[in-house]
């Protein structure tokens, strides 16, 4: 079958129709909230989240029980102790999350081999830690979408705040903003959507589309609603397009063995960072001190 | 100090109020009164203080004696009526967020949910931006701009609230000459066209001695205030550091200079007192 003809037979393919939903939910989460994770200077707490994701999928795995919930209750636990632990104390959170994080990836190991040794289902490893997102089960989808749209909104809600609190804790304090209670709750909404994304695309691959469009949209766009509007378009865009070539790739060498598509959703995150990189946007330096000699106010 | 404002004019009462942070007493017996329109300086080297007073009248501190009285005693939340500028931001120079963006949450930046864009909004934020001199800059980034204009922003974003004090914490700390004068100035005008108060924090008094009404000198955790020339007195000074301090004019510059071979007290940092009133950075 040449890849024109499976092309064409794509829109009714169930798994990819399961596949757009799920990806295109857990892009539109991750990317959204990543923009505010760079914002914050916590994209390093979502990458530590994604690994012990990586320990709770395992689990979930070898009790047989879905890995979603295997990466939200892992994930969620984690936000949790992070920010118990202190997450303004920045040098020893470092060295902290660096152990924990290897002792979850440890852990993610044992639970994979056993779970290797007592089940028939060969692949479980890949599915973990590099995501499927044609084999996802239909009856699993609703959960997805309920805990993205929660997510989603929960940051579309408290965007404001978090700017504010970004910007300066002090001034959100003093503003009347609970800095603390907004902390957790945007901790728990990171936990949430790298947990979807390690549905979509892999526990270890899911920071991919944390913060690699909130990266890109950070250098196209200037104004935080804008910069989450690129983030979405390039997460939605590269993991849908990802499916299509995913699907297609099954015409490609070694022939009737598809590629896997988060190897697609990756690379098409990480392609229009690198185009930006290659065509720099001028920082206009130049204004500040050109300016502020003219913008002198007369007493 | 006492006596010029009724208590119902009083934007801000301090009553002999101290602090203990981590078990130390960071401030003692600190009395002060914030009327309508003055321009106070909070002066004092590193250390004295003069965050912790900032603080306090904020409630981020908790006071352990002494009674703190906002407006009054008419309002309890001070959120609106007290615009802070805090004396540095640490974001990302990449960070989305524009001039006009940090105005915008100076309005709103507590509510929940997402403002709608409208004409009247945009047009307050430009005017805003016009009083302090940096609508030119307004779809710069805020971590692209240098510290006096950053520092312009900041009081652009406490001022879209409209609030009748303005508390400054070291504004001029890290300014080059002309960025410092042109914040001072930017204050004046304010105190003098706005009716605002300012309650400006900094370890030089240089800067700010032709603009203030009053000065409060903070030292070792205690606060001596009035005009200028009551407070900057040797004798004054003294009492208040607990060891001989001389006050030496130069060049119309204020310097503070502790005597040598002075007892070391502990509550005070020879090193930093030897001379406060230095010339630039």
């Amino acid at each position: 079958m040449g890849w024109l003809s499976l092309l064409a037979s794509l829109p009714s393919n169930e798994a990819v129709r399961t596949a757009v939903l799920v990806g295109g939910i857990a892009a539109a989460t991750s990317s959204a909230v990543g923009v505010f994770a760079v914002i914050r200077g916590q994209s390093f707490a979502g990458h530590a989240l994604a690994d012990l994701a990586a320990t709770g999928g395992s689990g979930a795995f070898l009790l047989g029980v879905n890995q979603f919930w295997g990466f939200v209750a892992v994930a969620v636990g984690a936000a949790g102790f992070m920010e118990a632990a202190g997450v303004e104390r920045r040098r020893g959170r470092d060295v902290a999350t660096g152990i924990v994080q290897g002792a979850g990836l440890g852990l993610a190991a044992l639970f994979l081999y056993l779970a290797a040794q007592t089940t028939t289902r060969t692949g479980a490893t890949f599915t973990v830690l590099f995501g499927s997102m044609f084999t996802i089960d239909p009856s699993g989808i609703p959960p997805l979408l309920g805990a993205g749209s929660v997510a989603l909104s929960t940051i579309l809600v408290l965007s404001r705040v978090l700017l504010l609190s970004a910007l300066s804790p002090e001034l959100a304090t003093v503003r009347g903003v609970p800095v603390r209670a907004v902390s957790i709750s945007y901790l728990i909404v990171l936990a949430m959507s790298v947990a979807l994304s390690a549905v979509a695309i892999g526990a270890v691959l899911s920071t991919a589309l944390l913060v690699g469009p909130a990266a890109t949209a950070l250098r196209v766009a200037r104004g935080p609603i804008q910069a989450m509007a690129a983030a979405v378009a390039i997460a939605v865009g590269a993991t849908w397009l990802g499916i299509v070539l995913a699907y297609v790739s099954y015409a490609w060498p070694p022939l009737g063995h598809g590629w896997p598509v988060s190897f697609f959703v990756v690379t098409l995150v990480v392609l229009p960072y690198a185009l930006t990189h290659m065509f720099r946007r001028p920082r206009p330096r130049a204004l500040s001190t050109a300016q502020s000699s003219a913008s002198v106010p007369q007493p | 100090m006492a006596g010029a404002f009724t208590p119902a004019e009083e934007l801000v009462r301090l009553d002999q109020v101290s602090v203990r942070l981590d078990g130390r007493e960071v401030l003692r017996s600190v009395s002060l009164v914030i009327g309508p329109g003055e321009f106070i300086g909070l002066i004092g080297p590193n250390g004295a203080g003069k965050t912790t007073i900032i603080r306090a009248i904020l409630g981020l501190v908790p006071i352990s004696r002494g009674s703190l009285v906002i407006e009054g005693g008419t309002r309890r939340r001070r959120d609106r009526s007290f615009g802070y500028v805090p004396q540095k931001l640490v974001i990302d120079p990449d960070a989305p967020l524009r001039v006009r963006d940090v105005v915008s949450l100076g309005l709103d930046g507590h509510r929940l949910g997402f403002p709608l864009p409208s004409r009247a909004r945009r047009e307050l934020i430009r005017e805003t931006l016009a009083s302090v001199g940096a609508d030119r800059y307004a779809d710069a980034r805020i971590g692209e701009l240098s510290g006096g204009e950053q520092q312009r922003v900041l009081i652009a974003h406490a001022l879209i609230a409209r609030p009748r004090l303005l508390l400054l914490d070291e504004p001029l700390a890290n300014l080059d000459l002309r960025s410092e004068q042109s914040v001072v100035s930017l204050l004046a005008r304010l105190v003098r066209e706005q009716r605002i108060s300012v309650l400006i924090s900094a370890h030089d008094m240089n800067p700010l001695v032709p603009v203030m009404d009053r000065i409060v000198y903070v030292a070792g955790g205690r606060a001596a205030s009035g005009r200028a020339e009551e407070v900057v007195r040797s004798d004054v000074l003294t009492e208040l550091y607990g060891h001989h301090v001389d006050v030496i004019r130069v060049h119309d510059r204020i310097l503070v200079v502790a005597s040598p071979g002075v007892e070391e007290h502990t509550t005070t940092q020879p090193a930093e007192l030897s001379v406060i009133g230095r010339a630039g950075a």
